[in-house]
């Protein structure tokens, strides 16, 4: 069944929308990330405009975002301070995202940009990922009790406007969340993606946070941050596809449910390999097609930029 | 004797060279389109239009060189950007590029035979008619010393996607009377009013023209989420928004509700 989605201007296969949803959907399930990093770079690929696809990825996440912290809150795995501080720098990120996408637009530059953050970012955290995991196994196959670094307590520390965050256990400045908040926003804007997949090792190891409230609070704080991006999108380059994001969100509510239920079945450091694994991939099929000369040298953009 | 001659021999140069000077009207087009508008609904996957015709006469055919039909059939003028990648720092990144102040978005030329021979350098410049002449002009003062690569390369581009087509012998003509060309237009179609032209040939000069207009428009649904996203963009932010959250919620009860 094809579908003509109006924003996009492209007619595509809406059971094809609704595997991508689907798949990412059940990534998002199982490893507990947004699956934005995923779905943009798929659209890409069915043929769906770069700045559509940033747009509707984003307002994706959203939907997603919500279906998982939802369940969080019942865990009372959310530390709403702490959300709220980020989310703060968030907004202000995003909205510098936004316009640093705008300007890459005009320059024609967009497209590099995009896939050279989705290699360096994916590349960096996939392999960090892939390391520790293995590294995981291998203790656990030994038996040997695995030690978390805090994070250091020096100038940290020392900086001015301490805050109370009683989920977390914690007692530090506002600074380093909101700067954290705010690169996460930056990319998001950039990207279309919800950031989990760097907020969470940031919160972990810059900030200190215990990994229990940390899917939580990471979710809590991207379902604001990519809502705004979606508005902010919609508003300036009118580039959100309502029906583009009907399709994915509904593929991708139930492919969460069954990413749910099947990660109850495999072993965490198996689930982490195999994310790892997959960023890895993905990060490597993106760099190839920066790095490669491409088949056509010459690329049509609509409009005069 | 003399006279006869000369009269017979007026008579036979006529129809091979007067039609297009003296006597424009003695084959004149007369055509139909299939549909005259289409719209564009959320099921929209592609559509075919056939445009259809006839060459009137009132006189009998003139000989000589054989009547040849072109079609065309013509998108809604865009401007557009043609970028040129090039290697620098290792990674493959667009450095030029020329604009191009408009471009028809679709562009299809169906023919009775080769387009060189039925169609002189000459008549192709004053009408527009073959595919290389779709493009209208450049935007602003040229950024590189050579931009026809890019408008070759504009071309090529449109050919391989299916947007730009030249179909020789597409054009099916009867008794050289009655003449029909099919054309199918792609599922990303783009909005706006869509030019058919038709041209009457012989000897590769216009014997005569006809044109009309399709009019493609989104309806329905299409219509309403493209007007709403233009026109009220806060609105529809917020709508694809309220979206988002519904299905985010709605997903996570029902689930909930069928686990337990």
């Amino acid at each position: 069944m094809q579908i003509y989605l109006p924003i996009a201007e492209v007619s595509v296969n809406a059971f094809l929308l609704l595997g991508l949803g689907g798949i990412v959907g059940l990534l998002s399930g199982l490893f507990g990330v947004g699956g934005g990093f995923l779905i943009t770079p798929l659209l890409f690929f069915i043929g769906v405009p770069p700045g559509v696809a940033v747009a509707t990825g984003a307002n994706q996440v959203v939907a997603s975002s919500i279906s998982g912290v939802l369940a969080q809150f019942k865990r009372k795995a959310v530390d709403v301070p702490m959300g709220v501080v980020l989310q703060i720098g968030g907004l202000i990120g995003s909205g510098i995202g936004v316009w640093i996408f705008n300007r890459l637009t005009v320059l024609g530059l967009i497209d590099v940009a995009v896939q050279l953050a989705y290699v360096v970012l994916l590349g960096t955290v996939g392999s960090l990922m892939l390391l520790e995991s293995v590294r995981a196994m291998v203790r656990s196959r030994r038996g040997v009790v695995r030690h978390l670094r805090r994070s250091h307590h020096g100038w940290v520390h020392r900086l001015p406007f301490k805050m109370k965050f009683r989920a977390s256990g914690l007692y530090i400045s506002v600074i380093p969340p909101v700067l954290i908040g705010m690169g996460v926003g930056v990319l998001g804007a950039i990207m279309g993606v919800g950031g989990g997949f760097i907020m969470v090792p940031a919160m972990i190891y810059l900030l200190g946070m215990p990994t229990k409230v940390v899917i939580g609070t990471s979710l809590f704080q991207v379902i604001t941050v990519s809502a705004f991006t979606t508005l902010m999108h919609a508003i300036t380059n009118q580039s959100v596809d309502i029906l583009l994001a009907l399709f994915l969100i509904l593929g991708g509510v139930i492919g969460a449910q069954f990413g749910a239920i099947l990660g109850g079945r495999l072993k965490a450091e198996q689930l982490r390999i195999l994310l790892a694994l997959l960023v890895v991939a993905v990060a490597l099929k993106l760099a190839l097609d920066l790095l490669l000369p491409p088949g056509e040298f010459y690329t049509i953009y609509p409009g005069l930029s | 004797m003399w006279g006869r001659a000369i009269i017979l021999a007026l008579l036979l140069a006529l129809p091979g060279m007067a039609p297009a000077q003296t006597r424009p009207e003695t084959e004149r087009v007369v055509a139909g389109l299939s549909h005259d508008n289409i719209g564009i609904t959320a099921a929209f996957n592609g559509s075919e239009v056939f445009i259809y015709g006839a060459v009137k006469r009132n006189a009998p055919e003139p000989g000589g060189a054989p009547l040849q039909v072109i079609v065309t059939l013509e998108g809604p003028m865009q401007p557009l950007t043609v970028r040129h990648k090039s290697r620098e720092w290792g990674i493959w990144l667009n450095t030029s590029k020329v604009r191009v102040a408009a471009a028809p978005s679709y562009y299809s030329v169906a023919t009775t035979g080769p387009i060189a021979t039925i169609l002189s350098p000459a008549t192709d410049a004053t009408q527009r008619i073959s595919v290389p002449m779709a493009m209208r002009g450049f935007a602003g003062p040229l950024e590189v010393d050579d931009a026809r690569p890019f408008t070759e390369a504009m071309l090529r581009i449109r050919e391989t996607e299916g947007t730009y087509s030249l179909r020789e012998g597409a054009v099916h003509l009867v008794e050289d009377t009655l003449f029909r060309a099919d054309f199918v237009l792609p599922a990303n179609l783009v909005e706006g009013d869509y030019k058919s032209r038709i041209f009457l040939l012989r000897n590769g000069v216009l014997v005569d023209s006809h044109q009309a207009a399709i009019y493609v428009r989104r309806v329905g649904l299409e219509r309403w989420i493209f007007m709403m996203a233009r026109e009220h963009a806060p609105i529809y932010g917020t709508l694809a928004l309220a979206i988002a959250v519904l299905a985010g919620w709605g997903a996570s009860t029902i689930f909930r509700l069928i686990r337990n």
